[in-house]
């Protein structure tokens, strides 16, 4: 019984008869589904941005009326000026969207799926039905957290922290449904989450192909497979809080209630005991793509491949310690919050070890700067910013003045735009030929990213000075604090540049569309890449390899001195190479 | 766009804002080091006909010294940070004989409240003003701050001051101003539809001032 | 006609963990659950520390006995489910059969006992947001016999409880499912992964209600 050998994995792929609603609706290829997660993790992702625009609409040009903004009914912004609750929604939603429906999907949803059967050798997940349900379950999540706007009260307004009690009680928030469709949303994706991190797991335990050992395990799939194992755990814990605090809103529960026994800092400890592992998972799998990508374009092997394994694993493993560094201000023992602050530093360790290598592997290279590696560098550069950043947040005493400041907002927008998003621009232009079969348009790729860059730092960059000046964060109408007035100019300045960074994604999705009909045949390995899944045709057949690839060799052998070539493939057999151990011994 | 701290007004402002820029200057020169390596490898290592990459797995040497510059940096940080934040916000912080004053955050103003003429904060003969503290300067005061309905946050920029106010709990919250003046308070909670409007002020007496405020006070209450 | 790598089935592989994937999925599928209890019975903890006096003592609100008679019922059930896994090692379709139905029947009666006393709970006035208005328990408190106020106490019951009965019952509608196919004699001497994996998620239910009725009846 206790053999891998059982022939019977379940597949369900019959290339013919297959009608077009399963093979690309109810779709349990993992190629589909992680192009499925593509498009929707797209379209919350401008929800996202355009609920920003709104927000940064009011902060930059308070007295004008948002463009087209009489479409929006009275209840949200009568003749075009955005009610205060209302803001408060747009605050809270754009933070959960982007985390939960934009920036996670995207990196895990998409990239999980899309890569994690093609670059181990396996046909498909472990589980393809279940990985079908995890997407149909997340679109329905996001469906139920957009039907905030449209109830009566509007959309939760707590912020995606959604501290308790305010966020316990319409009496407070004055939002009434959209809360509970808030924690609803939250514990239905957070169910399609664990079940995805399920089958990532047992597909990277079970289904490599014979040679391709942990440590010939690419990054990006070192960083699925690390990023999974803290989805598992952390999203639990959120969906227990959510409906703790779902039952406090419905059956009267009291557990966030301080006048009956209940306690409000709970939702903190609980809400950051899942929020920070979630920020790692927002962030690991970005870096896993864009060691894959550094070490394509500078033709290298990535500099120290253990020790890039090693800080992966540290850093989530140091994730789970350090909870307590957003509760300094929280009245939390100050003691403890010494602690905190210890962990929370020695993150900087891995951190920083990342950094350097990533900058190793550049060094002596043969660097080709494809748009991919231009949205690599720019992840490093902009990652670093948001890391340092950090440093001021994580010095209790300095905390002091920064927390909740706009100082945040700049820290957490350079690691999950700066950080994050350009690795998945990055990402999607890397692997685009292999789920099209089409290149990207590189001229417009370039532009995309020179102007995406630009406003991005005009944008972001800025927000660290208005939190040196005390700027708090969430707040509607700066122009009440005297000692805020003198910071109206770099508002409206930061305005400008947040509508021209949205703007500047227009190419990117002309670029994404028009090279899905009109752009250059990709063919097997546009990248010279090593890894395997550019040795099937592009796009990638249903069951992925035709038989299955033996793996004689790591996935960085780049300008390797065995070969004429500047690439040698995971696959390719050298006189000098054996037969992988395992491949027989499974048999 | 300034990296430079507003003026201060607090005892404890100074070493706050020393730690700051001195986390300023460390994170400055590690943000210069990598961006400008960064930009050198970008145009030194640029692809070049007939050129080849150096096939280069690692080097543990290299690996040990930037893994240790960070670690020691990180801990010098974290020490030092580690005794302003005792001094600050320590459970033993509070300076013996601090003045103190009951701050109610709720929804969407504070209630401060100040001692009558029995010298104890908590009795019936306490008065009770909106928006407004009063304190002398160059005397440690002491908030028990305590919310009525959510979080608010009690946020006091030019006195390096903030702490949540939590439903349920009183968190002591210790300052000593060292000038006479106005100065805005503001709360950094979002704590519901008028979070934006949370506003206060400070007003720093002389200690004469402060003396003759208290009695017009109490002489105010008593009609 | 079927896919090139369905006519090849991909038997070679790295060893992983050297079992099957079902049985690897729900073993980290598990995981998950850990965690989410953690966060249930961590919430409880916190609350009942952080306010103690809102706790009865264990006999006077819940009905323990009835509730310990539960307990033995399900560690049966889990009783029952081994030996539906070991019949099925042996390639006894029958046995496996009578003990998978035998195991549905116990496992469903668990539910029925726990709705039996939920129904009787609330009867009495005790609710998740505390006493009922003029129950007899809010009555008993009123007289001073029990305490002024049990809102957390009866939240953290009914969640935990709660969601630990939504576990037994979905439990319940998979060994369903299980036990139809075990009639339809789907499952070998070789191959009985489903019988394998059901058996795992209903031993780990099992074992956090024995966590669950220790934390919430006994102490
Ligand atoms: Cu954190
Ligand atoms: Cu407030």
């Amino acid at each position: 019984m206790a053999t891998t050998a059982l022939p019977l994995e379940k597949t369900t792929h019959a290339t013919h008869e297959m009608s077009f609603v399963r093979k690309y609706i109810f779709s349990t290829d993992h190629k589909i589904i992680g192009i499925q997660f593509l498009l929707m993790s797209f379209v919350f992702l401008l929800f996202g941005g355009l609920m920003a625009m709104m927000m940064r609409w009011q902060l930059g040009f308070p007295d004008q009326p948002l463009p087209a903004g009489q479409l929006l009914p009275e209840t949200m912004a009568p003749g075009g000026f955005l009610l205060p609750e209302f803001y408060n929604s747009l605050v809270t939603m754009h933070g959960t969207i982007m985390v939960f429906f934009a920036i996670m999907p995207l990196l895990v949803g998409v990239f999980g799926n899309f890569l994690i059967p093609l670059k181990i050798g396996a046909p498909d997940m472990a589980f393809p039905r279940l990985n079908m349900a995890s997407f149909w379950i997340a679109l329905t999540a996001g469906i139920l957290i957009m039907a905030g706007f449209f109830v009566e009260g509007g959309a939760a307004g707590a912020g995606w922290t959604s501290y308790a009690p305010l966020s316990a009680s319409p009496e407070w928030t004055g939002v009434v449904g959209g809360q509970q469709l808030w924690l609803v949303s939250l514990a239905v994706v957070g169910l399609a989450s664990i079940l995805g991190a399920t089958n990532y797991i047992t597909t990277v335990v079970n289904l490599r192909a014979p040679g391709m050992t942990w440590f010939r395990l690419p990054l990006s799939i070192w960083a699925l497979f690390v990023t999974a194992i803290l989805v598992l755990l952390a999203i639990p814990i959120l969906s227990g809080a959510a409906i703790m605090l779902f039952f406090d809103q419905t059956i009267g529960t009291h557990f966030f209630d301080p006048t009956d026994g209940g306690q409000p800092l709970m939702w903190q400890h609980l809400f950051w005991y899942f929020g920070h592992p979630e920020v790692y998972i927002l962030i690991l799998p970005a870096m896993g793509f864009v060691s894959d990508i550094i070490a394509n374009a500078s033709r290298k092997p990535v500099f120290g491949y253990h020790s890039m394994v090693y800080a992966l694993i540290s850093i989530a493993f140091l994730g789970w310690i350090v909870w307590g560094h957003h509760m300094f201000m929280s009245g939390m023992n100050p003691t403890l919050g010494m602690a905190f602050m210890m962990s929370t530093m020695i993150i900087a360790v891995p951190s920083a070890i990342k950094v350097f290598n990533w900058m190793g592997t550049m060094w002596r290279g043969n660097i080709m700067f494809h748009v991919p590696m231009l949205h690599s560098v720019a992840f490093v550069s902009m990652f670093v910013i948001g890391g340092l950043s950090g440093v001021f947040m994580a010095s209790p005493p300095v905390d002091i003045y920064f927390h909740d400041t706009y100082f945040i907002v700049a820290h957490l927008h350079y690691v999950l735009f700066g950080g994050s998003l350009f690795a998945i621009f990055g990402a999607v232009t890397f692997w685009y030929p292999k789920m099209f079969g089409k290149l990207m348009n590189p001229l417009l790729g370039k532009i995309h990213f020179w102007l995406t860059f630009v406003f991005y730092n005009l944008t972001f960059f800025p927000m660290h000075n208005l939190g040196v000046g005390g700027h708090m964060r969430r707040i509607y109408d700066p122009s009440q604090y005297e000692f805020l007035q003198p910071l109206a100019p770099l508002n409206t300045f930061i305005t400008v540049s947040a509508l021209l960074l949205f703007a500047a994604q227009i190419p990117f999705a002309v670029n994404f569309i028009m090279s899905w009909f009109n752009g250059e045949e990709a063919g097997e390995n546009p990248w010279n890449d090593n890894g395997l899944e550019w040795i099937v045709p592009s796009p990638a057949p249903h069951g992925n390899f035709a038989e299955v690839p033996i793996v004689y060799r790591g996935p960085y052998e780049f300008s390797s001195p065995l070969v004429e070539e500047d690439f040698l493939p995971q696959t390719r057999k050298l006189d000098s190479d054996t037969e992988p151990a395992a491949a027989s011994a499974a048999e | 766009m300034s990296w430079i701290l507003p003026p201060s007004a607090s005892t404890f402002a100074s070493d706050i804002d020393f730690l700051y820029y001195v986390i300023l200057w460390i994170t400055g020169i590690a943000f210069v080091i990598v961006e400008v390596g960064l930009v050198v490898f970008i145009v030194k290592y640029r692809a070049r006909p007939g050129r080849k990459a150096e096939y280069i797995q690692g080097s543990t040497k290299a690996e040990v010294i930037w893994t240790a510059i960070p670690a020691v940096t990180v801990v010098v940080i974290g020490l030092m940070s580690g005794g302003v934040w005792n001094d600050v916000k320590g459970r033993n912080s509070v300076p013996a004989g601090a003045i103190p004053y009951g701050v109610h955050a709720q929804q969407f103003e504070w209630q401060i409240s100040y001692r009558g003429p029995d010298g104890q904060l908590g009795t019936g003969d306490d008065f009770t003003v909106r928006n407004q503290l009063h304190i002398p300067v160059n005397q440690p005061v002491v908030m028990r701050l305590t919310a009525e309905d959510v979080i608010h946050s009690l946020f006091i920029p030019a006195f390096r001051v903030k702490q949540d106010a939590m439903p349920g709990m009183t968190i002591d919250v210790w300052f000593e101003a060292t000038q006479v003046g106005e100065f805005e308070i503001a709360c950094a909670e979002l704590c519901g539809i008028g979070h934006t409007t949370m506003g206060a002020t400070v007003t720093v007496h002389t200690a004469d001032d402060y003396q003759r405020w208290l009695a017009d006070r109490v002489a105010a209450a008593d009609r | 006609m079927a896919h090139p790598a369905m006519m090849h089935p991909p038997a070679r592989r790295e060893i992983g963990a050297d079992v099957y994937n079902e049985k690897l999925g729900i073993w980290i599928f598990l995981g998950s659950e850990v965690m989410f209890f953690t966060a249930l019975i961590g919430a409880y903890i916190i609350v009942r520390f952080g306010s103690p006096e809102f706790w009865a003592l264990p006999n006077q609100i819940l009905n323990v006995p009835v509730t310990a008679i539960n307990t033995f019922l399900l560690i049966c059930s889990s009783v029952t489910m081994v030996k539906a896994f070991a019949s099925i090692q042996d390639g006894d379709q029958k046995k496996l059969q009578l003990y998978m139905v035998a195991t549905v029947i116990i496992g469903a009666a668990f539910v029925g006992v726990q709705a039996y006393e939920y129904t009787t709970l609330v009867h009495e006035g005790f609710l998740p947001s505390g006493y009922a208005a003029g129950s007899h328990l809010a009555e008993l408190a009123a007289r001073g016999e029990l305490p002024a106020s049990v809102s957390v106490y009866g939240s953290s019951f009914y969640t935990m409880t709660g969601f630990h009965g939504f576990h037994v019952s979905m439990g319940v509608v998979c060994m369903v499912f299980v036990t139809w196919k075990a009639f339809k004699g789907k499952y070998t001497k070789e191959d009985h992964r489903g019988v394998e994996v059901i058996g795992l998620y209903w031993h780990f239910v099992d074992l956090v209600w024995i966590i669950l009725f220790t934390i919430v009846y006994l102490v």
